[in-house]
């Protein structure tokens, strides 16, 4: 579903991302750890689509197709979703109105027609009481006074209206109780398919309870340095980083 | 011969061919003196430092048009809000068209001035009302010169009129150019409630100038609600002088839609003549091309526990320009005012411009008065945001523009009149989306 090849990015003077090489097949689950400023984010957002970092070598292929000259929309529409680590807050414009006019423009591109009323009206109660949203809550300005964990919850809510193919989590866990992180984890199982794949990233083995990776990986300084089963992140929570700074210092 | 001279020589014909009714025709008498001394407004005029009348004033202006000039319905009706019931006050190139029109007598006078103007039964309206807010400025005082024609409504004591009042100027192009003169007066008396809309529409691309003159008086707890839906041809320019006097606890709002048009110079005043009134000015400006829309507001808090509440939005593109210049005067009897001032503008393009002043002249000491101008650009991180979720460019940031402009529009207290403006706006930003939120 999506291979990335020495990937090299970063902004004007500096680089982030130094030759990420990661393969994600339909159907699995990934994690992604790493110190704070290893570039997780960073690869979310370049393989989102955010305009502000350069690719300055490598590839992102996409279901076989380099997306590399594909806008952030568009990529959405091929199917790939980020839940952003710190999601934007958007006055005026109500988390109804957004992702209806998200899915709807996403049928355009696809050729569609909108989602009829009804079926939208639908959809959003259905998925909200799945991550036990308050209808309440979907009538707010977009992310507008929404608590940390609200924020998070409400980005797995888009991410399961639009149902991608491809789902970064980027923290969605940091800022949830214990019972949010249950639903949200929840939600995001209810969701998996051999069809579709996700890429968690976190800091915690507590989320990858919940979500089980079939593969972790250990991002530091731009570089995937390490990777392994699920077993490695238990290994990360018990002895932290440095053990893997030596290793690939040494 | 230029504008002026025209205009003067005019007035001579247009004097004889009116009925003389002494109380009107002095008042034209002084206005056209008052204009002949001061002349169109120019650059060195503080009050229009930045909007210049030159360019439009070098057009041949047809004054009077010479033919009747008949429009079909169906060939207007768009510019009609038509899902609603309402009165209909319709010109066409500045003379009443009566067939297109619904007016009424009947427990309230929604007609035309020129009615009101001749007819002994209105004498005594006319002379309490006509021409005692506008001011003497050269601008009004040319309209005051020339009035003859507009809407007339009065509301008597204690109705709560249910159906809106449309007023809507058609110019029909079929002089090569033309410059109206539409003179409205609007009394609402005790406890009455009145909410009116009035759009100016060109229908050719034949240069057109209006010069607009509103007076409206409300009463004891009247309420008034007006709205206006400036989005007329790229030829056409407007100069909109509103006068509004306000007695005792009434409520009068103004919201001001400029999409359309050249240039557009709103001049709005609001008197406060009482205590616990509330006035209400809010408006949205979205333009490009060379488009101009300046908004030159006047609240004048005359007496004490009055509340005055401004909001305006801009949105520039291309190389369009706007001016707000909100001048609140605070008089030192009209203690305990409540005066809040927003002005509010993004700039799309490199070459708009927005010049924004506030000036306040508070001379009393225990009020609240605040006021705050930004210009900005739209949020980059709420774009990458709203990409991200699958909505293109121009959606997102056409989402991002109607947020922007959405405290002023929720505003509005007739649906169908929102969703037009809402329709209008998603046009203006060249996007299909519904926006309803
Ligand atoms: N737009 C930018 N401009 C300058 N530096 C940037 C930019 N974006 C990221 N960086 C830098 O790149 C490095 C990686 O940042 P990134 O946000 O990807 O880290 P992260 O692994 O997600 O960290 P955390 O665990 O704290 O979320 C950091 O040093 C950060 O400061
Ligand atoms: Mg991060």
């Amino acid at each position: 579903m999506l291979k990335i090849e020495n990937l090299h990015a970063g902004v004007e003077d500096k680089s982030i991302l130094k030759g990420i090489n990661l393969e994600v097949k339909a159907g699995e689950v990934h994690a992604i750890m790493g110190p704070n400023g290893s570039g997780k984010s960073t690869l979310s957002s370049v393989i989102a689509g955010k305009e502000e970092y350069e690719v300055s070598e490598g590839h992102i292929i996409f279901e076989g197709e380099d997306i590399e000259e594909l806008e952030a929309d568009e990529r959405a529409h091929k199917g790939i979703f980020m839940s952003f680590q710190y999601p934007v807050e958007i006055p005026g414009v109500s988390v109804t109105n957004f992702i209806k006019t998200a899915i709807n423009e996403t049928r355009k591109a696809k050729g569609l027609e909108d989602m009829p009323a009804k079926d939208m009206l639908k959809l959003i109660r259905e998925k909200s009481d799945l991550l036990e949203i308050d209808r309440k809550f979907l009538s707010r300005s977009l992310n507008e006074g929404f608590s940390g964990g609200e924020k998070k919850r409400n980005e797995i809510f888009q991410m399961a209206m639009l149902e991608p193919k491809l789902a970064i989590l980027d923290e969605t866990d940091s800022g949830l109780d214990i019972d949010a992180l249950r639903i949200v984890a929840n939600g995001v199982n209810k969701l998996k398919s051999k069809n579709n794949a996700v890429i968690v990233i976190t800091h915690y083995q507590r989320l990858l309870d919940y979500i089980v990776p079939d593969y972790v990986h250990v991002l530091h300084n731009g570089k995937i340095v390490k990777s392994g089963s699920k077993e490695l992140a238990h290994e990360l929570e018990e002895k932290g980083y440095d053990w893997i700074k030596e290793e690939v210092g040494a | 011969m230029d504008l002026k001279e025209k205009l003067l020589s005019s007035f001579l014909v247009f004097e004889n061919q009116t009925e003389i009714d002494s109380y009107v025709s002095d008042v034209r008498n002084d206005a056209i003196k008052m204009f002949e001394k001061k002349g169109f407004p120019t650059k060195k005029d503080e009050a229009w430092k930045y909007t210049s009348l030159n360019k439009l004033l070098k057009e041949d202006y047809s004054v009077f048009p010479k033919q009747e000039n008949a429009l079909e319905y169906r060939d207007v009706e768009k510019y009609f809000i038509h899902d609603i019931d309402s009165y209909k006050i319709i010109f066409v190139d500045g003379k009443y068209s009566s067939h297109l029109s619904e007016t009424t007598h009947d427990g309230l006078d929604v007609c035309l001035m020129s009615a009101a103007l001749n007819k002994p039964k209105y004498r005594l309206v006319i002379e309490n009302y006509f021409n005692k807010a506008a001011t003497t400025d050269s601008l009004p005082s040319l309209n005051t010169a020339f009035s003859k024609e507009g809407a007339y409504i009065h509301i008597p004591k204690g109705k709560i009129i249910e159906k809106p009042i449309q007023i809507i100027h058609f110019s029909t192009g079929n002089e090569s150019a033309t410059m109206l003169q539409p003179r409205n007066l609007i009394v609402v008396e005790e406890n009455s409630h009145v909410q009116i809309i009035e759009c100016h529409q060109s229908l050719t691309s034949n240069p057109v100038l209006t010069n607009s003159v509103t007076e409206i008086f409300a009463k004891k707890r009247a309420i008034v609600d007006y709205y206006k839906i400036q989005n007329d041809t790229q030829e056409a320019s407007l100069i909109d002088n509103t006068f509004i006097k306000q007695k005792q606890e009434s409520i009068v709002s103004v919201h001001t839609f400029s999409f359309g048009g050249k240039l557009i110079r709103n001049n709005l005043n609001f008197y406060q003549e009482g205590e616990r009134i509330d006035s209400t000015l809010k408006g949205v400006t979205i333009i490009g091309n060379k488009q101009h829309v300046d908004h030159n507001t006047l609240v004048h808090h005359i007496e004490p526990n009055c509340e005055s509440h401004q909001d305006y939005k801009g949105i520039f593109g291309d190389s369009a320009t706007g001016v707000f210049n909100g001048k609140v005067v605070v008089e030192k009897e009209a203690q305990k005012t409540n005066a809040f001032q927003a002005n509010n503008n993004i700039l799309i393009s490199d070459k708009a411009t927005i010049n924004t002043k506030p000036q306040l002249e508070i001379f009393a000491d225990d009020v609240k008065c605040s006021h705050g101008c930004t210009v900005g650009q739209l949020d980059e991180s709420a774009l990458f945001y709203m990409r991200s979720r699958g909505i293109p460019e121009k959606e997102a940031k056409a989402l991002l523009m109607y947020a922007f402009s959405n405290n002023v529009l929720s505003s509005v207290k007739i649906p169908e009149l929102k969703h037009r403006i809402t329709k209008i706006i998603a046009n203006q930003l060249g996007v299909n989306i519904g926006f309803d939120l």
